[in-house]
């Protein structure tokens, strides 16, 4: 007989998520007022080196508009008022680096949250019965899009001149108002895509990603509910077929918003591979979320279906899409090796010939391929409870990393890296934005039976026998 | 005169009675040769306590191959042999040649997985058939086979405990030792 089990969300662990919340912020709070003003010393005495590499290379990628950020820092005292006219990034950096964080780590989770919905989906839709002890984990996920929406949308209003350089109005017209005078800051790469990153659509797109993904989780966990108080494979019926629109949904959005969030920080950039490595990127730190929180509450003494197959399964996962996202990142890059193409080359020219940040696209490397590959290759590392857990936690912040290595050169220019304020500002709203994910989470998982007891696929789960 | 073994082989209809019928014959003391079955059997393996396969090792030793074959044949003639400037790029451009290692290593490791796998299930297309016990035990009958010399029950008792435990039938072989 199978019985329910409900999780409860103690006030101990509750206190554990708010003390990292807190934590996060205290060090966020001391990178920006008291590390942010130290630190402006030592750009300066950087500035020196890089400003003609700076300007050299920016005046190749934005036509010369672009001064580096300490020179614009410098700039905006003496010449703020022309600035302003050209409709130039505002903050500059420290406030920026806080802008980029909050953005990257609303986007990072944003994805990890429908990466939930995801694994339900083509669950439904593959009929596999193995995953249905554990499927109010991923379920639980969906808890948090609506944070992610409020988080990610409010960002963007709020901070899109300094994120996208694409938002400016005076990129888009040939000429002045006058008609006659050629436009400076004219951007003819940029104009060609007004059509994908038009004010309208864009907006349209952001509040459309939310609510379709919101609406059919909703869905999703409704039908889930309900079969838990009436055994009918109606609900079983309806999420194979909400799972199908999701999956339409998901393979056209994930592509979009990865081009939307992270993509066109870097306007003049465009990758095909793009999309699917974003998503490659949040589908394993989403396994690797599901993978913790199951073997975590496996160890608080919950799911007591769930043995060491189930284990081995999530752990096949995050093996495989760990060589996935490999597979699409060497992709990406071979062919723009290859190729050889200026619009496309300096994407990886600012990652890797910069010594502010190849260390990280390195470690990004190692951390997020060479690391799980090695260490999740045999089939007992993939039943230890303890290797899981080491290897989820490598993934989790090796895939920050790989977002931040995305994100971060086409926004701050030479301000990122690993520098002194790397574990306030950056760890500290890491940790912020993690909490808040976690205790939503946690949330969701004590709302309703650990076990869908009335799934058709159960008895099936329980019975789950890995070779 | 070789010398031969005998075997007594205990037919069943059904594999949850054959997995019964291993877990009850393993508590009475007795040495299981072999269970042939139409399919794979979950749990069969642990309950005969096989010892998982070494062919993974196989695969990573044949994969490895596959890998140093690829760089060396990619590095050997494009980096030394007859280098060309391709694009500008250097003469041993590594991400240029991780394609072929890629293709090669999966090349040779499913390819000498399949080889070791046929050769040590007796397979290999030369020297002698396939022995089987019972060709009934690859359409829908379910074997187990007890090598008699190596038990100390004999062939009665062991007959009556293979009917106890659900054989539809029992049946004895010698077979001559190549």
């Amino acid at each position: 007989m199978v019985v329910e089990e409900k999780f409860e969300f103690t006030s101990g662990a509750k206190k554990k998520i708010i003390t990292t919340f807190v934590v996060g912020l205290v060090l966020a709070l001391i990178g920006i007022f008291v590390i942010g003003s130290g630190n402006h010393g030592h750009e300066e005495a950087h500035g020196a080196d890089h400003s003609k590499e700076t300007v050299a290379a920016s005046a190749q990628h934005h036509g010369g508009h672009e001064a580096s950020a300490n020179e614009h820092a410098g700039a905006e005292h003496h010449e703020g008022g022309e600035h302003a006219e050209g409709g130039h990034h505002g903050a500059t950096g420290i406030a920026l680096r806080v802008i980029k964080n909050l953005w990257h780590n609303s986007v990072f989770f944003t994805g990890i949250a429908v990466i939930g919905v995801f694994f339900i989906a083509f669950n439904y839709i593959a009929q596999a019965g193995w995953s249905a002890a554990i499927k109010r984990v991923p379920e639980a996920f969906g808890y948090y899009i609506p944070f992610a929406a409020i988080s990610t949308i409010t960002l963007f209003f709020l901070f899109k001149q300094d994120l996208f350089h694409w938002y400016h109005d005076g990129l888009y017209n040939p000429f002045l108002a006058d008609g006659k005078t050629p436009n400076p800051e004219y951007d003819p790469i940029i104009a060609s895509k007004t059509w994908y990153l038009g004010k309208g659509f864009y907006i349209f797109r952001l509040f459309a990603y939310f609510i379709l993904w919101f609406l059919v989780w909703f869905k999703l966990r409704t039908n889930s509910l309900n079969e838990d108080l009436n055994a009918d494979l109606k609900y079983h019926d309806s999420s194979i077929f909400w799972s199908a629109i999701f999956l339409i949904i998901w393979g056209v959005t994930s592509s979009t918003s990865a081009w939307d969030w992270v993509m066109s920080a870097d306007p003049h950039f465009f990758s095909t591979m793009f999309g699917w490595y974003v998503l490659a990127s949040w589908f394993v730190t989403g396994l690797a979320f599901i993978t913790y929180i199951t073997v975590a509450l496996k160890e608080a003494g919950y799911l007591s279906f769930v043995n060491e197959n189930h284990f081995h399964d999530l752990g096949k996962f995050m093996f495989a899409f760990s060589i996935f996202w490999t597979y699409i990142w060497f992709a990406q890059f071979l062919l723009i090796y290859y190729a050889n193409i200026p619009e496309e080359s300096y994407y990886y020219v600012e990652r890797l010939k910069n010594d502010t940040y190849s260390p990280i696209f390195f470690i990004n490397l190692i951390v997020n391929f060479l690391f799980p590959f090695l260490v999740l290759m045999t089939r007992d590392a993939k039943r230890q409870r303890i290797i899981l857990k080491v290897v989820a936690v490598a993934i989790i912040i090796g895939h920050w990393l790989d977002f931040y290595i995305m994100l971060t050169p086409p926004i701050l220019k030479h301000e990122g890296g690993l520098d002194a304020n790397f574990l306030f500002i950056e760890l500290g709203l890491a940790l912020v934005f993690g909490s808040i994910f976690v205790f939503l989470i946690m949330t969701g998982l004590s709302k309703a039976s650990l076990v869908a007891k009335n799934h058709p696929m159960l008895e099936e789960s329980i019975h789950h026998h890995v070779v | 005169m070789s010398k031969s073994t005998n075997y007594i082989i205990g037919v069943f209809n059904d594999e949850d009675v054959l997995m019964d019928a291993v877990s009850t014959l393993k508590s009475s003391g007795v040495k299981i040769q072999e269970a042939y079955t139409p399919f794979p059997v979950h749990g069969l393996d642990d309950a005969l306590g096989y010892k998982p396969s070494n062919l993974p090792i196989a695969a990573f030793l044949f994969g490895l191959t596959g890998t140093i074959c690829a760089l060396l044949l990619t590095i050997g003639t494009m980096g030394f042999d007859w280098p060309m400037d391709i694009g500008g790029k250097p003469f041993v451009p590594l991400p240029h040649f991780i394609p072929v290692t890629f293709e090669l290593t999966i090349l040779l490791a499913s390819l000498g997985m399949v080889a070791t796998f046929l050769i040590i299930s007796n397979l290999k297309p030369w020297g002698h058939d396939p022995f089987m016990f019972d060709g009934r035990s690859t359409d829908d009958k379910f074997l187990i086979v007890i090598d008699l010399d190596k038990n100390k029950m004999d062939k009665v008792a062991l007959t009556n405990l293979f009917k106890q435990t659900g054989a539809s039938e029992v049946n004895s072989k010698i077979v001559e030792n190549h």
